[in-house]
């Protein structure tokens, strides 16, 4: 038998090498893009045109000339859009905030009740999980607001507490401290009071590591925290006056009031992510392995300091990471107040100045951004605490 | 020689076995559990019976205007007489026959993919994903072979609903597979487009993206062409479902050891065929129940459409609960809206969960 070598290799056309076609196939890709780009700019342009838009954020300083329901600074009709957008992203973040904050108590309360010794527990926190994450976010809010906050009595026949809380279909009515005579010992003292704590806290794990002898920090903080306020509302008088609603021929005024948008998206929002939170700290929980448990009470540890030494420490690495992307989720879905007409910054920026300037593309572009920041930052604060908390291998 | 025998065994305490033991096990392990199962208990005993009453022995269950409800419970009458609309929005009555026959085709011809002895189980596959969307579509719009228009502003209720969430599905996946293949590819320029575009969507909240296809769009598209509303919406559902399955698609992809690819190399395959042939099959695998949180996710987020006006399901409750002949049937109409979603949220995850079981081949840790 003969082979034949051929010691010149076979002429090969440029597309079946590998290098020339990754450039083919990027060069073709980006001109795509560019291409279908410029025809949307283009298409832009000519639309503008014709409707008579003329782009730019000048709009911005226009007087905005309509009332928002809920303003946490100042604002009159005659303020400008730039104003609303501040508005508008103070709500939203709001919203945020206390949705995250009630979020993740009531998930690690369910995470750690889905795990529970005790039989009930673990199934009430199943049921829970099982019912709200396959329930959409947005019927949530529709049912505190239509069907459990609408049908509230009105501001005549409110529900009222001790005659300074009034609930009725317009909202919780509470009242309203302001700066009373005592506020600025009383605030110089809780600044003392709070450094006191910390460098208390951080002397008695110095001792502790020191000697191995506990200090009650929580008890000594507690009184701390209470006594010195204390004494500065005695010696100074009352920090604050609080200005109590009042009942009124049809409306209650004064005080403040948390309108009836706002309780129900921060409700459903909490409720809905802290279904999906839970689930999340028990998959943290049961990832440290039953070794550290034993470990944690062959040395002694009670199951209250084995969970809060050993093994949160250890689930939280685990965690952190989905528990972001909650967080993302959940400041993401604050945008659904726009459905009920919270005004937050969808609704406000894209929804009222959208119709009132015509100004499409710039609202939806600084929507559109505010949302990104908010994204980003939650990501990149919740990254660094990550890389904080992360294990330290040797 | 006297043989040894034991006696018998005395029997467990009767306090250890049986319901007693466990309830002591399980409920009154020490005081704080106690504690624990007694306020478990007042918890149920607050929601159960209540609701209980409420939706089911003191409501009332026939009749068909609002007088006829008159006992202290729920009124389901109120959802029988809407049902039709909840199911159907204002697609015309006549013609729902065709709903029912694009439903009825769709279970009907997905059934043999369920079947362990079906034969050429892919190539049927292919055939009914490419086949039944231009049926469906010939069935729900019509225009052409013989049936009347229904245009889609008339479309509504669940159908609306499942109809989003389909198209969504359809066109997420095979979208989030290639971003999430081109994220991972080793051309920068591709993996650039890709990154943008998968941060992009998944940054800003799908209302946003919602408002920009219903005020943005018409601007970006040539003065002339005037994309359906309900058509808009779907591109972007896609759009942003699609940036949510790459990123899933792409853990998968990591997972798969890299002497998979190497080996995939070695025997002469291209990268296409590689892909689908060796990482897909089996990083699809691995991402099951990540894919089927996003695709609940999904059919939770079609629910949105409610802002740019479309009668989806839950939007149509919304109305029928403000119509004056029916005021106060909040409670009911967002119940049975609440019950219709989860029904159809929990069976895709314990189907995932069943799909998860039936495809491990045992090789995880």
């Amino acid at each position: 038998m003969r082979t034949t070598l051929d010691a010149t290799p076979a002429r090969r056309s440029l597309l079946s090498d590998p290098k020339a076609r990754a450039w083919l196939f990027q060069i073709v890709a980006v001109v795509a893009v560019v291409a279908f780009g410029w025809y949307l700019f283009h298409n832009t342009q000519t639309n503008l045109a014709h409707r008579g838009i003329t782009s730019g954020f000048g709009f911005l300083n226009n007087a905005a000339g309509f009332g928002i329901s809920q303003h946490l600074i100042d604002y009159s009709e005659s303020d400008s859009y730039g104003r609303v957008f501040w508005i508008g992203l103070l709500n939203t973040l709001l919203v945020s905030v206390i949705g995250i904050v009630l979020a993740t108590i009531l998930g690690f309360i369910l995470g750690i009740a889905r795990l529970s010794s005790n039989w009930l527990i673990r199934q009430l926190a199943t049921v829970y999980i099982e019912i709200f994450r396959n329930i959409p976010p947005l019927l949530t809010i529709f049912f505190f607001y239509f069907a459990v906050l609408a049908p509230l009595p009105g501001p005549r026949n409110s529900i009222s507490l001790w005659d300074a809380f009034f609930l009725n279909n317009r909202g919780l009515q509470m009242p309203a401290p302001s700066a009373g005579e005592g506020l600025w010992p009383f605030l110089v003292a809780l600044a003392i009071a709070v450094a006191g704590v910390l460098l208390l806290y951080r002397w008695a794990r110095a001792r502790r590591h020191a000697t191995g002898e506990r200090f009650p920090v929580l008890w000594s903080s507690v009184a701390l925290l209470i006594l010195l306020p204390g004494l500065a509302v005695l010696v100074a008088g009352q920090p604050f006056s609080w200005q109590v609603p009042e009942l009124q021929r049809f409306n209650i005024r004064g005080g403040w009031v948390i309108i009836p948008e706002l309780v129900s998206i921060v409700m459903a929002l909490s409720i809905y992510t802290a279904a999906f939170i839970g689930e999340t700290v028990r998959a943290g929980i049961q990832s440290v392995s039953h070794g550290q448990t034993e470990a944690a009470s062959s040395l002694g540890l009670r199951s209250g300091q084995t969970l809060r030494l050993v093994v949160v420490p250890q689930a939280l690495r685990v965690i952190i990471p989905p528990l972001t992307s909650q967080y993302l989720n959940l400041a993401k879905n604050s945008s659904l107040a726009a459905a009920i007409g919270y005004p937050d910054m969808v609704s406000l920026f894209a929804g009222t100045v959208l119709n009132q300037t015509g100004q499409a593309i710039e609202t939806m572009a600084i929507t559109m951004s505010v949302y990104l920041a908010i994204s980003i930052s939650i990501s990149l604060l919740m990254n660094w605490y990550n890389k904080r908390i992360a294990l330290i291998e040797r | 020689m006297t043989s040894h025998t034991f006696k018998p065994d005395l029997p467990p305490p009767s306090t250890s076995v049986g319901a007693l033991g466990w309830a002591r096990a399980n409920l009154f392990s020490s005081w704080y559990n106690t504690l624990l199962t007694l306020l478990g208990l007042y918890l149920v005993w607050l929601i159960v019976p209540p609701l209980v009453d409420w939706a089911l022995l003191k409501a009332d269950w026939s009749g068909s205007t609002r007088a006829d409800c008159t006992r202290e419970g729920a009124c389901w009458v109120f959802i029988q007489t809407r049902f039709a609309q909840f199911m159907y929005g204002f697609y015309p009555a006549e013609l729902r026959w065709r709903v029912d026959l694009a439903a009825i085709l769709a279970i009907v011809g997905a059934a043999p993919l369920f079947l362990k002895a079906m034969p050429h189980k892919v190539r049927y596959g292919i055939g009914y994903l490419i086949a039944y969307p231009l049926l469906a579509y010939w069935l729900l719009h019509g225009g052409f072979l013989g049936l009347d228009t229904v245009p889609t502003t008339q479309w509504g209720g669940l159908m609306l609903t499942i109809v989003i969430a389909a198209v969504g599905i359809a066109g997420a996946l095979p979208l989030g597979i290639v971003l999430a293949l081109g994220r991972r590819s080793d051309m920068p320029a591709i993996r650039v487009i890709c990154v943008t575009f998968i941060e992009f969507w998944r940054g800003v909240p799908l209302i946003t993206v919602l408002f920009m296809s219903s005020v943005m769009l018409p601007l970006f598209l040539p003065e002339q062409m005037n994309l359906d509303k309900l058509l808009r919406a779907m591109l972007m559902v896609v759009f942003f479902e699609a940036a949510y399955v790459a990123e899933v698609v792409r853990g998968g992809l990591q997972a798969i050891p890299k002497g998979q690819y190497e080996a995939a190399a070695a025997m002469g395959l291209g990268y296409w065929r590689s892909m689908v042939l060796v990482i897909l099959p089996q990083a699809l695998k691995l991402v099951i129940p990540g894919l089927v949180n996003t695709f609940i996710a999904l059919f939770k987020d079609t629910s949105l459409v409610i802002i740019i006006g479309l009668f989806d399901f839950l939007n149509s409750i919304k109305r029928a609960t403000t119509d004056p002949a029916w005021l106060g049937m909040s409670t009911e109409g967002y119940v049975f809206a609440a019950l219709v979603y989860w029904i159809f949220c929990f069976g895709m995850s314990r189907y995932s969960m069943h799909l998860e079981r039936k495809l491990d081949t045992g090789h995880k840790r």
